[in-house]
């Protein structure tokens, strides 16, 4: 079932020889052509403006008010791309072997060797659209380094990289709509996918202004959707971000891969009560100049600058002395969370570890610490009311990323023909642990130079086919049920809010299904998950009516997670290993470090909806490395 | 803490709204304001009430899309924060807040504290990016850009779209947003060829959306999340001029 359509050959000339080979679809043939594309991200605006731009008659959707909000927005730190602008030994196997160590050998060789070729044209594509990249005074673009890698490959626009670059998509796709060859659709959610024939062909949208059900058809659909990290209720996620679109396209059948793989990011601020509703980052360049460290003795109550030196554990410099504080997100993270469940944590709930900056300080000099983290201590004092260059900053990891998603093909293609998933929607690239920096560039690249070339090789064989008929009787079963849905949420009348059941969930995957797992604790956290959802069922309140209503909007998202959830907990409970940031607690080394298995565990898991209270059905696509030799990760 | 709230509710872009009274017993001035609001939302739920709509996402500043008049300030009384960095910590026990949409005409309210944003996305539609195609660039390197330069063009490329400039202006102009873009993008060799152009077409479009005229209050600067500058305003006039002037 699980073809992953890797062309033969030499790693370096797949992607070329693929290209070379692809079909296409003539110009004059393009406009007759249909494509809908949801999300407007960096992969979503990135693929329905190039889209637009070779001729196709491309829909856009968005939950957001506009493309310009999609949550591509918030990343800080940069893109990577082996130009080698610094002559320092970077190159596109170097690109791919740092990347697929760096997700401990659980993604494929071609996909990740081809993100690292494409990754020059997206710098090239991205400064033409006038994204302001960071320069040096002669006027060339500047790098910086980042976590797990030992060349300088980040291009970066101040810690508003994310921003930039989603700009230079978004004003690329606000020119097609001028130009008519993409529709806009923002404040449309997508709540179900439609199939013909065993292939995808339109969706079933919520208008969330008016509360009215659309029917959108096409020759091809394309996701791009984003993580689903907010699942975990506390995260570095915005408000909105959520899973629906995937997890309905699942339920079409679609296969799910490796759900379970959430990265944890490191540098997050901690929960400091209760009725908190998101975490923000820190950027994680701040572990350049910032050393970790908890109190030496539990439960300690002096405050931070009172704790003498000696008295201090910088456990990272300790347990990993080669990269110290810029070890990877999943170790520095693990290592964290160690520390804070043996009773070493700090703050007024002891959930956090310092990040501490007096050291910088001193050796460089406050006035280099202001240049170059300025904007994060305003922000942290904004947010904490603390002046971090007098005392350390309170740091605790937090959900993050989705390194799993939807499956697709080397092609981009799910299970589903025709269906598309693109950027973090997909599993693609990242194995079990991503990058720093990386996962700009997988969005990006997914949406400007892969998918148009793999999706023309699909749309080439539709050309005869006519437009899709939205009268269609699966258009009217699919709306039908999107509507019976809502009438049920709406209909339970009971006392508790749609967020209620989201953290209760958050707590039970972040306790059980987040930095560490264990056997017992996954299949406790599939009981209380199942209960849950019977509660949600039974007690949910939703006031308000069908139109403009943020909780309706809500309880669809987490009448979602409370299936996605379960099947997390199902993927991590049926993968006995530790890999990424994937850690199971029996294993482990003695010293604490992750045991990967190689001989039983190199395989993709794909999940396969079997239908309510079923279990899902598990496929495997087995990982093969013909180019590079798995190798224990170390960084100590 | 306890906070008192006036808070405007409006059904639907058709209803004429009003200013409600809430309450609030027990906030933690470590909360977010928009957490507070959450706070408040659980509250009128377990009542059976309907939540009261506002626009929020990231949380952290950047997506631009939150944003209410509180006390009559846009995004509250820090400056250069928007209304998700806006802490509890800069209001008082005993407080009475008023909180109410961003209001322009060209900013229609669509429930409650949501309005509708749209018009800058035309605006941007009208010619607020340069015209190249995937496949079409060059070399990145290829077309050097002082660092001064770079670094103007981000100043002014760093806006986040949130409205505040138009809400905080008398003439609900939406020239500071206007001219950020067109800053940005004509600071830079690539945006320098369809300079005339889009400036002409982003003035027009902002003026065909109902946005008001700029009589230099500069209030849009001292609200603005970003800090964008009004000389942006000054260099965006230049610009129009120079096209006018040299319209074929």
């Amino acid at each position: 079932m699980l073809e992953s359509k890797i062309p033969d050959g030499p790693l370096e000339d797949k992607w070329r020889h693929y290209k070379e080979h692809a079909k296409l679809v003539n110009p004059a043939n393009r406009k007759k052509l249909e494509v809908i594309v949801v999300g407007t991200g960096l992969a979503g605006s990135a693929i329905a403006a190039s889209l637009g731009e070779m001729g196709y008659r491309v829909k856009s959707f968005c939950f957001q008010d506009t493309p310009r909000r999609a949550h591509s927005v918030a990343a800080q730190g940069g893109v990577n791309a082996c130009k080698n602008y610094k002559n320092d030994g970077d190159n596109i196997f170097r690109m791919f072997y740092d990347t697929i160590k760096g997700g401990d050998f659980r993604s494929r060789e071609a996909n990740v060797y081809r993100l690292a070729e494409c990754s020059a044209n997206l710098i090239d594509q991205a400064v033409a659209q006038g994204v302001p990249f960071g320069r040096e005074y002669g006027g060339y673009l500047n790098n910086r380094s980042f976590g797990g890698v030992q060349v300088s490959r980040t291009f970066y626009a101040r810690g508003q990289t994310g921003q930039q670059l989603l700009l230079g998509a978004y004003q690329a796709l606000m020119r097609q709509v001028h130009l008519g060859t993409v529709q806009l659709f923002a404040r449309h959610e997508m709540l179900d996918l439609v199939t013909i024939d065993g292939k995808a062909k339109g969706v079933i949208v919520r208008n969330l202004d008016t509360g009215e059900i659309e029917r959108h058809g096409a020759h091809a659909v394309i996701l791009a959707t984003g993580g689903f990290g907010k699942i975990y209720f506390l995260s570095t996620l915005a408000m909105g971000c959520n899973g629906s679109a995937i997890w309905r396209a699942h339920k079409k059948g679609a296969l799910l891969a490796n759900p379970s793989w959430t990265q944890i990011h490191p540098t997050s601020l901690p929960q400091s009560g209760e009725y908190q509703s998101k975490l923000t980052l820190m950027s994680e360049s701040l572990r350049n100049d910032g050393r970790i460290w908890v109190p030496k003795k539990a439960q300690e109550d002096r405050l931070p600058n009172q704790v003498p030196e000696e008295e201090r554990d910088y456990y990272l410099e300790r347990r990993y002395p080669a990269f110290g504080n810029l070890s990877p997100r999943d170790i520095a993270s693990r290592a964290a969370k160690e520390r804070i469940d043996a009773g070493f944590g700090v703050g007024p709930l002891k959930n956090a570890v310092y990040l501490d900056f007096s050291k910088a300080i001193k050796d460089q000099g406050i006035h280099k610490i202001r240049e170059k983290y300025g904007n994060l201590f305003r922000m942290y004092e904004k947010i904490t009311g603390v002046d971090a260059y007098k005392e350390p900053m309170k740091i605790s990891p937090a959900a993050h990323f989705s390194m799993g998603g939807l499956w697709v093909d080397y092609e981009l293609m799910t299970t589903i023909p025709g269906l598309f998933a693109l950027g973090e929607a997909n599993f693609a690239d990242h194995g079990a642990n991503r990058l720093g920096a990386n996962s700009l560039l997988q969005a990006c690249v997914d949406g400007y130079f892969i998918a148009p070339y793999t999706l023309a090789n699909y749309l080439a064989d539709e050309i005869k086919t006519p437009a899709t008929d939205i009268q269609h009787p699966a258009f009217a079963e699919a709306a039908k049920k999107v509507e019976e849905q809502l009438h049920l949420l709406k209909a339970i009348g009971g006392k508790l809010s749609a967020d209620y059941f989201h953290r209760t969930l958050g707590k039970i995957l972040y306790d059980k299904c987040g930095l560490s797992r264990s056997k017992e604790g996954l299949e406790t956290a599939i009981r209380e998950i199942k209960a849950l959802r019977q509660q949600f069922y039974r007690d949910l309140n939703i006031p308000g009516g069908y139109a403009i209503n943020s909780e309706l909007e809500k309880a669809g998202r987490v009448a979602d997670y409370l299936e996605l959830g379960e099947l997390m907990c199902h993927d991590a409970l049926t993968r006995e290993e530790s890999c990424g940031a994937h850690f199971r607690v029996e294993f482990q080394t003695p010293e604490g470090e992750a045991m990967r298995n190689d001989k039983d565990f190199a395989f993709i898991s794909a999940w396969e909806w079997a239908g309510e209270n079923q279990p899902p059905v598990w496929h495997k696509e087995p990982l093969t490395f013909e180019f590079v030799t798995p190798t224990v990760r170390s960084y100590k | 803490m306890h906070i008192r709230m006036k808070i405007w509710r409006q059904e639907s872009g058709q209803d004429t709204g009003k200013m409600l009274d809430y309450e609030l017993a027990d906030v933690n001035p470590d909360m977010s304001f928009l957490e507070m609001l959450d706070m408040l939302n659980e509250q009128l739920l377990e009542q059976g009430q309907r939540a009261i709509e506002f626009d929020h996402d990231c949380r952290e500043g950047i997506c631009g899309q939150c944003g209410m008049m509180i006390n009559g300030r846009a995004h509250g009384p820090l400056k250069n924060t928007t209304t998700c960095q806006l802490h509890m910590r800069s209001f008082r026990d005993g407080d009475t807040i008023y909180i109410e949409p961003f209001r322009a005409t060209a900013f229609p309210v669509k429930c409650d504290l949501k309005i509708d944003r749209s018009a800058f996305d035309r605006v941007i539609q009208a010619g607020g990016y340069i015209s190249v195609n995937t496949g079409q660039a060059p070399e990145a390197n290829s077309i050097p850009i002082g660092h001064p330069v770079a670094e103007a063009a981000f100043d002014a490329a760093a806006c986040i779209g949130c409205g505040a400039c138009v809400a905080v202006c008398k003439n609900s102009s939406a020239v500071l947003f206007t001219s950020a873009k067109v800053t940005h993008l004509v600071l830079l060799p690539q945006g320098e060829v369809e300079a005339q152009e889009r400036v002409r077409h982003m003035v027009d479009q902002m003026d065909a959306e109902g946005f008001g005229h700029c009589s230099n209050t500069e209030a849009c600067e001292a609200e603005c999340p970003q800090q964008i500058s009004v000389l942006h305003i000054a260099r965006m006039n230049w610009e129009y001029n120079k096209a006018q002037l040299l319209k074929k």
